[in-house]
């Protein structure tokens, strides 16, 4: 735990890339295999199911610690993170432990679960008395999910590819899957993912491993200038971004498993796709995005994600609000990894795949026609009134790349503009991590009546976190502080004196909020030194926002 | 009756009518020390510890109206009995006692417990009431002891001369600095001061404190010796082209602050060292355990929290609004830095 607790330090305490990379090389080439399986599966991003529930390690820090419960809740919001309070709470260690992370994961942590919730609290707090502080922290942050030090998962593969002489795209084929929930790292996974090349024969592969995502770039330049940056239309495939879950459908051996982006496997999810086995030939994997498909027409993001919030699938939900996955792209075709053939190759295969399966809930992604750029600037201009998010432009000649890449074709994310708010910071709450005991996570709100009525009020709709540099946080939270009339335990009301543009997504009607309206990934744009409070958006105008059929659309 | 309370212009004692470290001008100051937001300019008379004298000269002029006190030593002012006790913070840093009619009342400016070598250590005073100080005023705080510490930054600076790459350990100008010189390890490299650490430096010297060579930059011509040196900078040095001539060095930053994992990846230096001239959680409720005070006045920094805690102990204790640090301790060191700049005026090459 030791070796592993330093590694994390030595990632910690550095911004820069090459240095992480060689922190994580010297970590591999030392680690056992067995111990290596599982730091790759933690800095990847894996995290198992939660052991011990967070109140139970609050408690634990609370006995320990003997203070009372308020100054714990104190002691939290000044440090900003959750495993880090408890580290500095325990009574000081002077014990250190050489166990390797295998065993303090597999022997030690996990078999936590299985034992009696009464019993927890003194076999955790026996187990951390083994600890020095920093393997402490690197403990408790395993335990409760937040293992994060600035590691992506692109420079693990790297680490790995230099360690092993293997291509990294290579390994990072291998490592789809590897982070899954259900997933566990033994040491003979490692020894495949750095396997020499040649090895990887299929017979050896897990029957439902998807590929690497393709991850498109965003486009920001005028649509005048496509004719220079991007060639003529006829170039490109051009469809709707479709505003859904991004997934891919693996079909083999007679089964199916559904992938998400985050390459959590979700198959149980969706059972009228996992209803497609019977349709799609064995050796498929589609790549595409599911969404609410209701009277041929795709439905908000909202009605999905409370689809996706619930943890049974009843009949009438799933009548209520069916899912399909609009594919467009084809990875795999008659058992043949097909990504090195150019888009349009891929494109044939798919229209005749789909078409073959026949089934509502498989439709496939429509190519739309243009003669020039202008025509597709057209067609974006409608994208939110058709609920999608822009379009995507897909090179006719691009393979399918491995993760956010250029370098086999490229495809382009070519996004409406966010919709735009003057919006009023009424309340203030200090951020964590970088932030801690900086006043970052911010609410705002609107006019309830148009100017010229003499009672208004500020109804709260959105909280924002990002958006502004770090000299303007400093700024802000400095007027936090000046302004604040009134403190509820971390929140602050503030006097309001702050107009900000808010930048979002999509927006819907919302019961569960007070203004009746929900918003989606709200950010702050600028902010509006030159705009006087009287001047800020009101509920009216965010009203006027929201899509026409929207009311009908929520879950009952 | 109360000898100390709150009024617009600072801390005042009635009977004794004068202030303690006042942040409006006044006509009688008692100052704790020399940092500059418990001594500020423009008070017609000064009382300080002897061996903070040459600090407060240095800081608000030469010419200022100044009477000092051994520490121990007492004077009668209008009936008040005052004197001053080390409070272990930096050179010529004091409590200041206050005994009228039978009742002793202290205010602690800013302490810490442990004796760093470099300053006389803080001693307890008995008393009815204690102000005490709260900046690090929350149990999450606990220093290491100042030996590993000192390890610590020796041998982050060992392995980058051994890389050829500078160590820039950026720290405030009076107290840290000169607590960091008497720990590091000169026989490492040389050791290079920034101009704005000099003068306080040689006060220090000056009071018998024994701290090893530094230069200042110019000094150290050749461009080995320079990569393997430790450069002592206070922050706004950052980004300046003084800096600069450090090429790809390496930085630390020493504060108590740096104890949070954020406050140090905020500060986007290489390290974070946790040194701090304040007392810890543990420290603190040591100090007040210390005085047998029943009372308590909490100023600057973890007000609420402290307060609360206090009564629940038992003790009677409030809140004093002050403008010592910053509103509250979490304002990370916004407040240092500007109290160093100010002190500084324009930083010089």
């Amino acid at each position: 735990m030791k070796a592993f607790a330093d590694l994390y330090s030595r990632l910690d305490a550095t911004t820069s890339s090459n240095s992480k990379l060689r922190f994580l090389q010297d970590y591999f080439q030392s680690a056992s295999a067995a111990d290596a399986a599982w730091a790759v599966y933690f800095l990847a991003g894996g995290r198992p199911r939660r052991v011990v529930p967070t109140k139970l390690l609050r408690d634990l820090a609370i006995q320990s610690s003997r203070l009372p419960a308020w100054l714990f809740e104190e002691s939290y919001e000044a440090v900003g993170d959750l495993a880090e309070t408890i580290t500095l709470l325990l009574p000081l260690s002077q014990s250190t432990s050489s166990e390797g992370l295998a065993v303090w994961v597999q022997d030690r942590l996990l078999p936590l679960r299985s034992g009696a919730p009464d019993q927890m609290v003194a076999r955790l707090v026996s187990l951390l008395s083994e600890l020095d502080r920093a393997s402490q922290l690197v403990f408790i942050k395993l335990i409760t999910g937040s293992f994060r030090v600035g590691v992506s998962r692109l420079l693990v593969t790297r680490a790995l590819a230099a360690l092993s002489g293997v291509d990294a795209k290579r390994i990072a084929q291998r490592m789809v899957g590897y982070t899954d929930i259900s997933a566990r790292p033994t040491a003979e996974l490692y020894e495949r993912l750095i396997a020499p090349a040649g090895d990887d024969l299929q017979d050896t592969r897990d029957p439902g491993q998807p590929y690497p995502f393709f991850l498109a770039h965003a486009l920001q330049t005028d649509s005048s200038t496509f004719d220079v940056q991007l060639g003529e239309p006829a170039l490109w495939q051009v469809e709707w971004k479709w505003d859904g879950i991004r997934a891919q459908l693996v079909k083999r051996d007679g089964q199916i498993w559904i992938w998400s982006r985050g390459e959590e496997l979700v198959t149980e999810r969706f059972p009228e796709l996992a209803a497609l086995a019977n349709h799609v030939p064995d050796g498929t994997v589609l790549d595409g995005e599911i969404v609410v498909w209701k009277d041929a027409q795709v439905q908000s993001f909202a009605l999905l994600q409370q689809r996706i919030g619930r943890k049974t699938l009843g009949a009438k939900l799933l009548a209520q609000v069916p899912v399909a996955l609009l594919a467009y792209d084809v990875l795999e075709w008659q058992g043949t990894d097909i990504r090195q053939q150019s888009q349009s190759a891929r494109r044939e295969k798919l229209v005749e795949l789909v078409a073959r399966a026949a089934q509502a809930q498989l439709l496939i992604s429509k190519v739309l026609q243009g003669d020039a750029w202008a025509d597709f600037a057209q067609q974006r201009a409608q994208a939110r009134s058709l609920g999608v998010e822009g379009l995507m432009l897909k090179n006719v000649s691009a393979h399918y790349g491995v993760g956010r890449t250029k370098d086999v074709g490229v495809w382009w994310k070519w996004k409406v503009d966010p919709y735009t708010v003057d919006a009023v910071l009424i309340y203030a709450q200090p951020g964590h991590g970088r932030r801690a005991s900086l006043y970052t996570d911010l609410t705002f709100a609107v006019w309830d009546a148009p100017e010229d009525v003499q009672e208004r009020t500020l109804v709260p709709f959105a909280k924002a976190y990002s958006g502004l540099t770090d000299s303007e946080m400093n700024q802000v939270d400095a007027i936090i502080r000046k302004t604040t009339m009134e403190k509820f335990g971390p929140v602050r009301r503030l006097s309001p004196t702050l107009v900000f543009e808010l930048g979002f997504e999509g927006i819907s009607i919302s019961t569960r909020h007070k203004s009746g309206i929900a918003v989606r990934f709200p950010r702050m744009l600028r902010w509006r030194q030159d705009k006087p409070l009287k001047e800020a958006d009101t509920l009216q105008s965010l009203r006027a926002l929201l899509p026409q059929s929207s009311s009908a659309e929520l879950l009952s | 009756m109360d000898l100390v309370v709150a009024r617009p212009e600072g801390l005042y004692c009635p009977p004794g009518n004068f202030y303690i470290d006042p942040w409006r001008p006044v006509d009688r100051a008692v100052i704790t020390h020399g940092h500059s937001d418990h001594s500020r300019p423009g008070n017609g008379h000064y009382l300080t510890a002897a061996p903070g004298a040459p600090i407060l000269r240095k800081r608000l002029g030469a010419d200022i109206a100044l009477d000092t006190l051994a520490y121990g030593e007492t004077i009668n002012h209008h009936g008040v009995t005052v004197s001053l006790h080390p409070a272990g913070h930096v050179l010529g840093s004091a409590q200041v006692r206050l005994e009228y009619r039978g009742e002793v009342w202290v205010a602690s400016g800013d302490y810490k417990l442990d004796d760093d070598g470099t300053c006389t250590p803080f001693e307890p005073v008995r008393c009815h009431t204690f102000i005490t100080e709260s900046t690090f005023g929350l149990p999450i705080y606990r220093w290491i002891a100042q030996r590993e510490l000192f390890a610590d930054i020796n041998a982050w600076w060992r392995i980058n001369a051994a890389n050829r790459r500078t160590s820039v350990l950026f720290c405030y100008a009076l107290g840290k600095a000169q607590r960091l010189l008497s720990g590091l390890d000169p026989s490492i490299g040389p050791i290079v001061a920034h101009g704005a650490m000099a003068p306080l430096n040689q006060i220090y010297r000056d009071a018998g404190i024994a701290l090893p060579a530094t230069h200042s930059a110019a000094e150290v011509s050749d461009p080995v010796a320079l990569r393997t040196s430790l450069v002592l900078a206070p922050p706004s040095a950052q980004g300046t082209p003084w800096i600069k001539r450090f090429g790809d060095y390496a930085d630390g930053f020493a504060s108590g602050w740096m104890h949070l994992r954020g406050t140090r990846r905020r500060r986007g230096v290489d390290r974070g060292f946790v040194m701090s001239d304040h007392a810890d959680w543990p420290g603190l409720q040591q100090a007040i355990a210390a005085t047998g005070a029943q009372r308590v006045f909490v100023t600057h920094g973890q007000v609420e929290v402290m307060v609360r805690w206090l009564n629940e102990q038992g003790l009677q204790a409030q809140g004093f609004v002050t403008e010592y640090g910053n509103e509250e301790a979490d304002t990370h060191d916004v407040a240092p830095q500007a109290a160093i700049e100010a002190q500084l005026g324009s930083v010089p090459a």
